[in-house]
């Protein structure tokens, strides 16, 4: 089985468009969706949930006003600012425990939180993992490793030999969950100054972790120019450029059905386009 | 006054707006808090760039005053610290720099020392200050960077802050102790799924906010809806316009080249007072 994930460094350069493409065209495929706290792949593949499991993530410290004498060692201690008035902001508390091993009367709990739902579910075009974390919660690393061994566990149950990992943007922390362990990246960019800058610092991520990066150029056409600059660069890079996909309304047409576009408009200039970068994914996956 | 650029979804037009309002008013200041893909410096290049370390405080084990008790690595809640027979070793991109080793160690065996995790840069762009920070690459907390960023804010003056993407934790950290969040959208289903979200975090930390479309023209009426029945104030349409995606791709803010569009950013700022207000 090989693990593919889709990641972009900057945002809304079109990572789930092509994730949900490249989920219709797959024929042996596990989708997972590690955006866990902007998620948007169900949108597109309409998934059936089978089976909601409750994410804990860290335990987070709370104070027991009937115990607590005030006398301010934890506020001392904590480092991230995270109580005042011998009460717990659970906004800024870390899960560090370090309040709760100091309280000299044993008056502040480690209490668990469930901090968002993972999903089993089916699709039209094969099982999907995914995963909503409540609003302003941390630990969205966890969630998303969370999400991608549900993810595996489909795949090895169903016989399946393809997980397909739509990411988050950035290169932080849920990032680096979505890419662990994969066999290769497939990096979204749209030719913009800001999409190049994001795309070399999404790269120098995968260089870092040692991953396989391939680079689709989305919305080539807004700035041909700067799309063959990134041709250029990964030329010079020996990165291999899956393909260019124009700019074409009709994705956003697509994202309003909630189809993705290959099955929407199947002729349409973006579908055509995603369709042969589909293909030239697979040859060197050597699926 | 700080008014802080927010999204859920990413590429719907933060730094966008976040740009060419701070020219269009003149702005004092301009936070970007997107520190794991920073692009403001892209739109407005700073001169006189000074840039300073950001350090967390890791773990170092003295081998010859520990007794491989384990105490620290089954207190640390992170999994930075791994002990077993006579090895102790230390995971720093896991560290959260809690502190928490050094005080559960019988033996004293644990100092810490800085590590650096990122920088900021601290730059002038005709007058106004521009800050923004740079996660080093393969570590994974992004807070403390931010925080680094907000700590240059200015107490007076008009401050703009521009968010990163998303609903969790860097975007707390961002919009936080703010006066008012812009919330960029686009009118499609993606656009409006995690405007939703974001809205209900923001609108947890009490703080007013009003929504700009961006992309006006494409999509769907799902964010209008929306809006309308949550009483969110739609302050400004962008609609979409070639012109506008080109100058964006060229890395030109597009009131330089389109300069009646500076009136309507300086409309969004009184209407942004107003509701302060």
């Amino acid at each position: 089985m090989k693990q593919v994930t889709i990641l972009s460094g900057k945002g809304g350069t079109g990572k789930t468009t092509i994730t949900a493409c490249f989920a219709a065209l797959s024929r042996n495929s596990v989708f997972a969706d590690c955006d866990v706290d902007a998620s948007n792949l169900h949108l597109l593949l309409n998934p059936r949930i089978t089976e909601t499991i409750e994410f804990k993530g860290l335990k987070l410290a709370e104070i027991d006003p009937s115990k607590c004498i005030k006398c301010g060692r934890c506020m001392e201690l904590c480092r991230f600012n995270a109580i005042s008035d011998c009460k717990v902001d659970l906004l800024h508390c870390e899960g560090c425990k370090v309040c709760v091993v100091n309280c000299p009367v044993e008056a502040i709990d480690f209490k668990d939180r469930v901090c968002g739902y993972a999903y089993f579910s089916e699709t039209d075009f094969g099982p999907m993992a995914h995963a909503r974390l409540m609003p302003g919660m941390e630990n969205s690393g966890k969630l998303v490793t969370l999400v991608r061994q549900n993810a595996k566990k489909m795949a090895e149950v169903n016989g399946r030999d393809l997980v397909l990992v739509d990411g988050s943007p950035g290169i932080g922390c849920p990032v680096i969950a979505s890419i662990a362990y994969v066999d290769a990246a497939v990096v979204v960019v749209e030719p913009t100054l800001s999409g190049i800058h994001d795309l070399k610092r999404a790269l120098d991520l995968l260089r870092y972790f040692e991953i396989a990066p391939f680079v689709v150029v989305n919305k080539y056409d807004i700035n041909e120019a700067n799309a063959s600059e990134i041709d250029d660069f990964c030329s010079e890079e020996d990165i291999l450029n899956l393909g260019h996909v124009p700019f074409d309304p009709e994705v956003t047409r697509s994202m309003v059905v909630g189809e993705p576009i290959v099955l929407y408009k199947k002729n349409s200039p973006a579908a055509i386009a995603i369709k042969k970068v589909w293909k030239k994914l697979v040859a060197q996956l050597e699926l | 006054m700080k008014i802080v650029i927010a999204s859920g979804k990413g590429g719907t037009g933060k730094t966008l707006v976040a740009i060419n309002l701070a020219l269009s008013v003149n702005a004092d200041q301009v936070l970007d808090c997107d520190v794991e893909e920073p692009n403001d410096y892209i739109f407005i290049k700073p001169s006189n760039t000074i840039s300073e370390s950001v350090k967390l405080l890791i773990p170092e084990i003295d081998e010859s005053k520990c007794s491989y008790c384990r105490k620290c690595a089954e207190f640390c809640q992170f999994n930075a610290l791994f002990v077993a027979g006579e090895t102790a070793s230390v995971f720093p991109n896991l560290c959260h720099s809690c502190g928490g080793c050094k005080l559960v160690c019988p033996t004293e065996a644990i100092n810490e020392k800085p590590r650096s995790i990122g920088e900021i840069f601290i730059g002038d762009v005709n007058g106004m200050e521009l800050v923004y920070g740079k996660l080093n690459i393969g570590e994974a907390l992004a807070v403390p960077i931010i925080s680094a960023v907000k700590e240059k804010a200015k107490t007076q003056g008009l401050v703009i802050l521009d968010s990163p993407p998303g609903t969790a934790c860097p975007v707390v950290e961002s919009v936080m102790g703010t006066d008012f969040c812009v919330m960029v959208t686009e009118p499609t289903p993606f656009g409006l799924h995690d405007l939703k979200i974001a809205a209900k975090v923001v609108i947890e930390l009490g703080i007013p906010l009003g929504v700009v479309v961006n992309f006006a023209g494409i999509g769907d009426r799902g964010v209008y809806e929306y809006c309308e029945t949550m009483k969110l104030p739609i302050l400004m349409e962008i609609p979409y316009e070639r012109k506008i995606a080109e100058l964006y791709s060229r890395g030109i803010p597009f009131v330089e080249e389109m300069p009646g569009w500076r009136v309507k950013f300086q409309e969004l700022l009184e209407k942004i007072q107003e509701k302060i207000q």
